[in-house]
């Protein structure tokens, strides 16, 4: 047998030993173990905010940790910070590029950063010395776009790329630290877990993978999704990810156990999720769609119990804020709303 | 030589398959169990869960009415 056969032979019966592995353990499903626990009532919020000021389809956003401040991106060509309690623009930070795909706010609120069609990852000092908003540096070494940046602190950033890997960069030297490697396909959304040693990336090959930030390694692979992985992001204890997908369903997998727990889906929903994000204690998946709406679901029972309608173009990016008390959409439609 | 290259690449992948075979795997029961721990526990917490009053609500303050 040559060594190529033989290794595929290899590969095949690990798979077959990771499906065995997990069926073992699978000793119930999420739907059962909750089966006791009441549906969560109909979730009602309303806009109490909306965001004007972009002039084209906005793509991405993303809270600061003070709850207050968010930033968006738009194909305007601009980044806006915004006080989203008053609405007022406390910047607005004209691009290089246009195409911009990604923003991302630095937890200590002194740097945001985008990327997109460029390849190159912008990060720029909202705190310079002349009150100017400046290009602080430009992280270039992705040979594909730049779908998803998210700050680990003022001097890293985790970046995920159409090239199919995800990279940790060294922002002072503007050098690559580590280069995550293993997708098959474009990388399209990455999340950092709540104590900062692992990131989740979703990519269009259908997994999701979980990377051990220091080791540099791939720890855990999850498939199941029937098309390309949009959204990603953690349950807020750390232990679970969600996913999001054309395949129209979003997924719970829980890393412990290394099995997918559960599927939000409903006949009547047929197009792709763009988005999502949890509630404060988990309890409540908000997801956005192509069809414009963000459908709020029960995360432990996989039912639907909201809708936020108000968008008139596809809902492309949301947020919950860290303390919990709203909701951020952003949309095609050139608007950001803000809803609790 | 595209041959070696295939050959190297699926090492790689045979090393990555076996990483991952190996880890510890928590029973689902129990990671379900804490899951719905965690959602209870955290509820009251949960203003998006919860609902919050307009004197509560930083994006909607309470009208001040005055008498004139």
């Amino acid at each position: 047998m040559g060594e190529m056969e033989q290794l595929r032979k290899e590969a095949d019966s690990l798979k077959d030993q990771i499906t065995a592995a997990r069926k073992a353990v699978q000793d119930t499903t999420l739907q059962e173990a909750a089966a006791g626990v009441t549906v969560v009532g109909r979730v009602q919020m309303k806009t109490r905010k909306t965001l004007r000021g972009h002039l084209a389809k906005i793509y991405a956003m993303h809270w600061g940790t003070d709850s207050t401040l968010c930033v968006s991106a738009s194909q305007d060509g601009k980044l806006i910070v915004w006080d989203s309690i008053t609405t007022n623009k406390v910047n607005a930070i004209p691009l290089k590029s246009s195409w911009v795909m990604t923003c991302a706010y630095a937890p200590s609120g002194n740097l945001v950063a985008c990327g997109g069609l460029d390849n190159m990852c912008s990060i720029y000092n909202l705190k310079g010395k002349d009150g100017n908003v400046k290009v602080m540096r430009e992280l270039a070494a992705h040979t594909g776009y730049l779908s998803c940046c998210r700050f680990l602190s003022d001097s890293e950033i985790i970046t995920s790329s159409g090239d199919c890997t995800c990279v940790l960069w060294d922002i002072e030297t503007g050098t690559q630290k580590t280069v995550f490697a293993g997708h098959q396909g474009d990388c399209m959304s990455l999340a950092v877990s709540p104590d900062f040693k692992f990131f989740i990336s979703g990519a269009c090959d259908f997994t999701a993978k979980l990377w051990d930030i220091r080791e540099g390694q791939c720890r855990q692979t999850f498939g199941g999704h029937e098309s390309d992985i949009n959204a990603i992001g953690f349950f807020p204890n750390g232990n679970a990810v969600i996913t999001g997908s054309d395949d129209a369903t979003c997924k719970l997998y829980d890393l412990r156990a290394d099995q997918e727990l559960i599927t939000y889906q409903d006949s009547s929903i047929m197009c792709g999720v763009t988005s999502l994000a949890p509630s404060l204690s988990g309890r409540l998946l908000l997801a956005g769609y192509d069809d414009f709406n963000v459908n709020i679901w029960d995360a432990l029972k996989a039912e639907r119990v909201g809708v936020l309608a108000g968008h008139d173009n596809r809902v492309s990016c949301i947020g919950v804020s860290s303390d919990g008390m709203a909701c951020c959409t952003g949309s095609w439609d050139s608007f950001l709303k803000i809803w609790n | 030589m595209s041959g070696s290259s295939n050959i190297v690449a699926m090492k790689k992948v045979v090393q990555q398959l076996r990483l991952e075979a190996g880890i510890n795997r928590v029973k689902v029961s129990q990671a379900a169990a804490d899951l719905q721990q965690f959602c209870l526990q955290h509820a009251q917490q949960d203003p998006l869960l919860t609902g919050m009053s307009s004197s509560n609500n930083p994006f909607r303050p309470q009208a001040v009415c005055s008498f004139l």
